[in-house]
């Protein structure tokens, strides 16, 4: 039988309990207003510049969260190697750009080769995504949960097997082709890289969501993300469109690690584990499955590491990550499907 | 009713399907002719289901051949026998319950390229279903049990197909929605669709069929004109609670 229950029915009650989270999420909220809000008023230049660094990282975080959670969404794995994908797109940018192109210092001819090498950048970490998927995920798809799982840990390990054997066990140092000049605005310094991560970043994922939300691909993605055989009821090639998912959440990943190695100036074969871990922590606070959340996820991840990092008055870098995943396990409590996340029960 | 005398439009040739060890459908054939209503009825685990989801590609049978217009189609994946004119509204309705009615109707005729003709389909789905137009910007899933009925039907109907494959339309309604659905059936034969219905509703399923298969733990039990098996008391004992 299906029920059809009405809401009013599951009406909540007001317990002790109830009022006691509520009373709690609101404390923190406020603990954390105030100390923000401390920190605006006493200083509000440091604020600001404090804050365009953290959407500096925040948007390089939400490129590579994006990927986990488009993932998540078509075909609920966690794919573990995505931090890794990230990775040898950092490591392919610096061998192309840097080394084989010898493409170091500003100038014009370098930004056009920049481009070219993001695209290809893109276009490499998306073949990488689509063939981890082929040869190893697709054969697992209706194996238990666990199976594909600890496939994607396997992946991530050789991937970082071949960042590896690509660059050596010692960070590289990138020599890039940004600016490294700044400018002024009302006291605020930002770097010229700064700006151009935003230049890349946010049509990117403009981009995507449009992909995703717009184009007749994207409703078949989210299509298949619902129901795999009422899609191929509707004429929807499943397998296809899964490829397609890999594909741009791999090129997501390439522009992401081309985008950090110029901007960092640094790559390391072990980079994908510490910033997929962050992504992926960005992928689950903004409700894992959800682009926007994902990208929400990825600037308050940001920003939060930068106001801790950079405010006068803070806890200070050493609890960064403290701090981060603190404010995960607390909103995990308050809103397990996180901010985005669905929590309305729909009707069978 | 009595069956047609059209050419067939689906024809199951001695079809077997089954889930690992389990055979769910055991050398069953029969034919669906081009403007008909065919019931295929029995209880519970029949393989009434397995029979539908095989035909539209979702299974892959382990013996036996599947006929469309001619064409075999039996074992080709199930995007592309949507493409061939067989569209299916399938157990348990399974809309996208997080897209709005809108969009469910847009994937229904996802595979179509004129869009002046999707419009024209949509619009006889609309006017078959009038609710669909008041809820046309509402998520899916927070619709009733049969206004998602109404979904999952118009659904198949936008991909315009040949045959539509209708999987237990009437399950979990009121008595007054499985009316509607019922008389909708008849509507949607006389503009032109032929149609294969399951049903637990058996009575109703029979009388509105032209021909009918009744189906017992896989095997073909029975068949014969639809009209017929509704009064034969047989048939009434076993599925018709009667």
């Amino acid at each position: 039988m299906t029920s059809v229950a009405s809401g009013v029915a599951r009406k909540k009650k007001v317990t002790p309990s109830a009022i006691l989270m509520r009373a709690s999420m609101i404390m923190i909220i406020g603990v954390a207003v105030y100390w923000l809000g401390l920190n605006l008023t006493s200083d509000p230049r440091q604020f600001a510049q404090v804050t365009v660094n953290g959407l500096n990282n925040g948007l390089l975080y939400a490129l590579i969260a994006l990927g986990y959670t488009l993932v998540y969404g078509i075909i609920e794995l966690i794919n573990f190697a995505h931090g890794d994908l990230f990775m040898l797109g950092a490591v392919f940018s610096f061998a192309v750009l840097t080394e084989a192109l010898g493409a170091t210092g500003p100038s014009a001819t370098n930004y056009a080769l920049l481009l070219v090498v993001l695209l290809l950048s893109m276009l490499f970490c998306a073949f990488i995504n689509v063939s981890i998927e082929r040869l190893a995920y697709r054969r697992l798809r209706n194996a238990p949960r666990l199976a594909p799982l600890i496939t994607a840990v396997g992946m991530s390990f050789v991937l970082q097997w071949i960042g590896l054997k690509w660059i050596g066990s010692n960070p590289v140092n990138v020599n890039t082709v940004l600016p490294s000049s700044d400018f002024e605005v009302a006291g605020v310094v930002i770097a010229v890289k700064t700006l151009i991560i935003f230049a890349v970043t946010i049509p990117l994922l403009i981009v995507l969501a449009f992909i995703v939300n717009k184009t007749r691909r994207g409703r078949a993605m989210r299509a298949t993300a619902q129901d795999k055989d009422a899609s191929r009821l509707m004429g929807i090639d499943v397998n296809q469109t899964i490829t397609f998912t890999f594909a741009i959440a791999g090129a997501a990943a390439g522009a992401a690690g081309l985008m950090w190695a110029q901007t960092t100036g640094t790559v390391a074969y072990n980079l994908g584990f510490q910033l997929g871990l962050v992504a992926f922590t960005a992928a689950v606070l903004g409700g894992v499955g959800n682009l926007y959340g994902a990208v929400l996820g990825g600037i308050i991840i940001g920003l939060i590491q930068s106001y801790n990092d950079g405010l006068a008055i803070g806890p200070g870098q050493r609890w960064s990550q403290t701090m981060v995943f603190t404010l995960l396990i607390l909103l995990m409590v308050y809103r397990p499907g996180g901010l985005l996340g669905e929590t309305a029960q729909e009707k069978v | 009713m009595a069956r047609l005398n059209t050419p067939a439009m689906l024809k199951i040739n001695d079809l077997t399907v089954g889930y690992g060890a389990i055979t769910a459908v055991k050398g069953l054939t029969l034919e669906v002719r081009e403007g008909e209503i065919v019931s295929l009825i029995g209880s519970n685990g029949a393989g009434k289901s397995t029979t539908l989801r095989t035909v539209s590609g979702l299974l892959k049978p382990k013996s036996g051949n599947i006929e469309f217009l001619g064409e075999k189609i039996d074992g080709i994946a199930g995007h592309e026998i949507v493409a061939k004119g067989i569209c299916h509204s399938p157990e348990g309705r399974r809309i996208f319950p997080k897209m709005t009615v809108d969009e469910n109707l847009d994937l229904g005729a996802y595979l179509r390229k004129d869009a002046a003709a999707v419009k024209e389909t949509r619009d006889h789905v609309l006017q078959l279903f009038p609710r669909l137009q008041e809820r046309i910007n509402q998520k899916a899933g927070t619709m009733s049990g049969g206004e998602q009925q109404m979904l999952a039907v118009g659904r198949a109907l936008m991909g315009n197909p040949k045959l539509l494959i209708l999987d237990e339309p009437s399950m979990g309604l009121a008595p007054v929605l499985v009316d509607l659905i019922f008389e909708t059936i008849e509507e949607i034969r006389k503009s032109g669709v032929t149609i294969l219905l399951v049903e637990q509703n058996a009575l109703a399923a029979l009388r509105i069929a032209d021909y009918a298969y009744v189906l017992e733990s896989g095997h073909l039990k029975l068949e014969g004109d639809g009209s017929k098996l509704a009064d034969d008391p047989a048939i009434a004992q076993a599925y018709l609670g009667g």
